[in-house]
């Protein structure tokens, strides 16, 4: 953790407008709540706006949100700051990488991930590559242990990874064909590698 | 009632009581940070660690209520220890935490001396801490001009962020960031919007937030302290003046729960530097057009020389907003001497002091508004007329059982409320019940009208005070143990003008005939800058600054300003309160009361009263209530009826806000260059806001 902040002004667009489908869905989720109760949704909301808005949250979204919401201003750049999945600044077009970096991912080789992404990204988290497609960062537990190491690119997570195949994941993403979600070797979700070891006869 | 056990000791507090306040109710000092009386409870400090019998760890006091402590096995009551070694050791052990990211810069911070921190750390904490490695650094935020910001030192207690949203009404300081990460701000550091942020300061526990003006002026204990009332409106708060040699240094605020609780406005904390400029020293006399200074001797000369040429019903005078009851009284006793009785104050022409007291006063009291369950203002914005006043309408509102309907202009008052229309007709609309908050005023238990400056201080003010008043009696505002109708002085020297009778008497002129043409020879202007005098009328003016009166002035008398002398104000309740000397008036100039007893000398109209003290003794013999200081002498709801039964025509034109700048009210808050930079501020917020 560090301290977060806004991107600079320079990268933040001027305004933020909802999609008619997103406006929808927000007025969906703020009738969940009970009335004068709308800023729970607030979490809910800031993240459907993160996937509209490139993967990230802009100071004109977060006023979006807050006068969608009836907020004050501040309420809403609280929640932004505090939680670490609202990304704050301009993330990889194609990809963002999440990279695992808590103690099972790491026993199993997340540091070589970080060194794939530190030598083919940016050698910094959270900074852009050179053509402003990807950029990554480390994250902690994503809770997929049992298929360590592994990534978290948008809603997928690739698991079983090696420099390698890591490599392969984002070569995919790199010509916009990305790869099987799930774990990149010869896997079944988490089942035991080589297949079942356990309850082999059938009856 | 709930029976505990603390440190040994039974006690019987009610069950809703929090630990903490079951453990001061038992004589047990309990200390705190984030914990404050008038703020919701965050628990997020863990100062206020104690022990509870039969529990694992200690708990927090602040957070953890009386009920929810369980008997003892045999049915014997909860015990609590704040003494216990337990305790202790916690306690050393949060300060030990709080300190690992707080700069040991006491000597260079302005808190020092009066710092919370400080004091429990020397009471609760230990002298070394294990903390080898660096300490965390937080970049200061601009809050603007009144609270400067040093946020190394911030604790995290949330106490500003509670205060800006539920005392203020503006929710615009917040926590960003988490763990060890999280920082006080305001969105993207914009300036603070609140009438009442100064306050902030107070609140904050160490010195992340410190007074702007103030920074590093002076330390606590090289001052002297004065207390003393607040003139700046027509609340009357509870002030310290703060004082080093004859300089006004600050002005705290002082707890008085019957009129400001706690909290002062920013106009009353900050306007001090206003009283080091524009001063006026000594006396000046206008010779070709131009003032010029003059002896004492020589004004007297000129204004005796002027007067003896005039009838003395051609004499009159209108008091200021912060004329205190001393030089108002002893004013009318000199003019009264002349046969005159062209008496004014600043703004009062819409009242009659003869229809008794009820008629000007805030009936329900300040205090009672706490009881109040419906409230119609009518031509007032209270944010901006006694923001002190709003912030305790604000308290009700928020305990939900408080409706609030606005006649008169449209504003932000920090509260929800029903626009119910812009003019007195919309008065007679409710009275018709065209509106549903008819129904609400109808079933309220203390309603209360409460008539602001925008009403009472148009030309048509009597008329529309006496439908207010009318308006009340039918609502059935004013009703045994309950007087609902309620005058918001905006001023400090109204109700006390008027309650001395310093207006207009039989025959005399109002304020706006003394200043229409020809009607005077010679006026006197006790610190009133409001007021337009027309050409070829003698102006002597006592007062304090060279404003809009001084200037155009034909004779000055410098005067003292509020802190500077001992003086008797009346607030909008009716609360007779006693402002104390907490310096000498500046170069030649002399307290108010004490020139026109001397001038009156020289006017061969002697007063007879040659000390302070035989001054009140007069006033309280003609005015007893007043002797009675800090009570109310109550209203008799007979004068509403009086009142109202004086309806006349009022205009249909809507409530024009007559207060358009909090900052920059009186002579002495314009002649601060803080109350100038808020007042700019404020001003390009609401032009953002327009945008």
């Amino acid at each position: 953790m560090s301290v977060r902040r806004l991107a600079p002004r320079e990268v933040q667009p001027a305004n933020f407008t909802f999609t008619p489908e997103n406006l929808e869905w927000a007025k969906k989720e703020i009738a969940k709540y009970p009335a004068g109760r709308q800023a729970s949704a607030v979490i809910a909301i800031m993240w459907r706006v993160q996937e509209q808005h490139e993967g990230w949250v802009s100071e004109a979204a977060i006023r979006a949100v807050a006068d969608l919401l009836d907020m004050p201003y501040i309420r809403v750049l609280e929640v932004a700051t505090f939680y670490t999945m609202f990304q704050l600044q301009p993330v990889g077009k194609k990809a963002h990488v999440q990279v695992c970096g808590t103690t099972p991912c790491r026993l199993r080789g997340a540091a070589d991930l970080i060194d794939v992404c530190q030598s083919r990204i940016h050698h910094d988290p959270f900074e852009l590559s050179k053509d402003g497609n990807f950029s990554w960062e480390e994250v902690e537990c994503l809770g997929a242990c049992v298929n360590a190491p592994m990534v978290l690119i948008w809603k997928d997570t690739y698991e079983d990874l090696t420099k390698e195949s890591f490599g392969k994941v984002l070569d995919g993403f790199a010509s916009g064909k990305p790869p099987k979600p799930g774990p990149q070797i010869d896997r079944q979700f988490s089942a035991p590698v080589g297949g079942p070891t356990t309850l082999k006869e059938t009856t | 009632m709930t029976k505990l056990i603390v440190d040994g000791k039974e006690i019987d507090v009610p069950a809703e009581y929090t630990l903490l306040q079951a453990c001061e109710a038992a004589g047990a000092e309990i200390p705190r940070f984030c914990y404050h009386e008038r703020l919701s409870i965050a628990g997020n400090c863990r100062m206020c660690l104690v022990e509870v019998k039969g529990g694992p760890k200690p708990v927090a006091s602040c957070a953890w209520g009386v009920r929810d402590c369980r008997p003892g096995p045999k049915g014997e009551p909860p015990e609590i220890s704040t003494r216990s070694p337990m305790v202790k050791k916690a306690r050393e052990g949060v300060m030990e935490f709080l300190l690992i990211n707080h700069p040991l810069d006491c000597p260079i911070c302005d808190q020092g001396g009066e710092c919370d921190l400080q004091d429990q750390a020397m009471g609760y904490g230990v002298d070394t801490s294990r903390f080898a490695e660096n300490k965390r650094a937080v970049e200061d935020k601009y809050l603007g001009a009144l609270v400067k910001t040093s946020m190394n030192r911030c604790i995290q207690c949330t106490r500003c962020v509670r205060f800006s949203a539920e005392i203020c009404g503006a929710p615009e300081m917040g926590a960003t960031g988490r763990g060890e990460d999280m920082e006080i701000t305001t969105y993207l550091e914009r300036a603070l919007t609140s009438e009442l942020q100064g306050n902030l300061v107070d609140i904050c526990p160490v010195g992340a937030l410190t007074s702007k003006p103030y920074a590093f002026a002076a330390r606590p204990w090289e001052l002297g302290k004065t207390q003393s009332v607040d003139v700046m409106d027509g609340v009357g708060s509870a002030i310290r003046v703060d004082t080093r040699g004859r300089e006004v240094m600050r002005i705290l605020p002082r707890v008085n729960e019957a009129v400001n609780e706690e909290w002062i406005s920013d106009k009353t904390r900050h306007v001090v530097d206003g009283l080091r400029t524009q001063r006026l020293d000594r006396p000046y006399i206008r010779e070709d057009g131009k003032l010029k200074a003059a002896s004492w001797q020589q004004v007297f000369a000129a204004i005796a020389a002027r007067v003896a040429r005039t009838d003395g019903k051609r004499i009159g005078a209108i008091a200021g907003d912060l004329a205190a009851v001393e030089e108002m009284f002893a004013l009318k006793e000199l003019l009264a001497r002349f046969g005159s009785v062209n008496l004014a104050v600043q703004g009062g022409d819409a009242f009659d002091p003869k229809a008794g007291r009820a008629s000007y006063i805030f009936n329900p009291t300040i205090a009672g508004i706490d009881q109040v369950d419906a409230l119609l203002i009518v031509g007032s914005n209270p944010r901006k007329e006694a923001a002190v006043l709003n912030a305790r309408i604000r308290k009700r509102w928020r305990s939900g059982q408080l409706k609030v309907g606005v006649i008169g202009a449209k504003a932000d008052l920090v509260y929800t409320h029903d626009y119910i229309g812009a003019g007195v007709e919309s008065l007679a609309d409710l009275a018709a019940g065209k509106h549903s908050f008819a129904d609400v005023l109808k079933n309220a238990k203390n309603p209360v009208v409460l008539v602001g400056v925008d009403a009472f201080g148009r030309h048509d003010g009597a008329a529309v005070l006496a439908r207010a008043a009318k308006f009340a009696l039918d609502i059935g505002a004013v009703k045994d143990g309950w007087n609902g109708f309620a005058v918001l002085q905006n001023t400090a020297s109204r109700a006390g003008a008027l309650d001395i009778g310093f207006a207009a008497g039989a025959g005399g002129l109002n304020a706006a005939q003394m200043t229409t043409f020809g009607t005077l020879d010679v006026l006197f202007l006790l610190g009133a800058d409001e007021v337009k005098v027309p050409d070829g009328t003698f102006v002597v003016y006592i007062g304090t600054h060279g404003d809009a009166g001084a200037h155009r002035a034909d004779v000055i008398l410098p005067g003292a300003a509020y802190t500077e002398k001992s003086g008797i104000f009346v607030n909008t309740e009716g609360r007779a309160q006693m402002a104390n000397r907490a310096g000498f008036p500046p170069g030649e100039a002399r307290e108010d009361w004490a020139i026109i007893r001397a001038l009156s000398e020289v006017l061969a109209k002697k007063l007879p009263y040659d000390s302070l003290a035989a001054l009140r003794q007069a006033i309280f013999k003609a005015v007893p209530h007043l002797m009675r200081l800090d009570q109310i002498a109550a209203g008799d709801a007979a004068s509403v009826k009086t009142l109202a039964g004086r309806a006349g025509q009022a205009e249909k034109v809507p409530f024009k806000a007559s207060v358009e700048d909090f900052y920059l009210t009186n002579p002495i808050a314009r002649a601060s260059a803080v109350m100038a930079e808020c007042s700019r501020l404020a001003s390009g917020h609401m032009l953002t806001a327009a945008e």
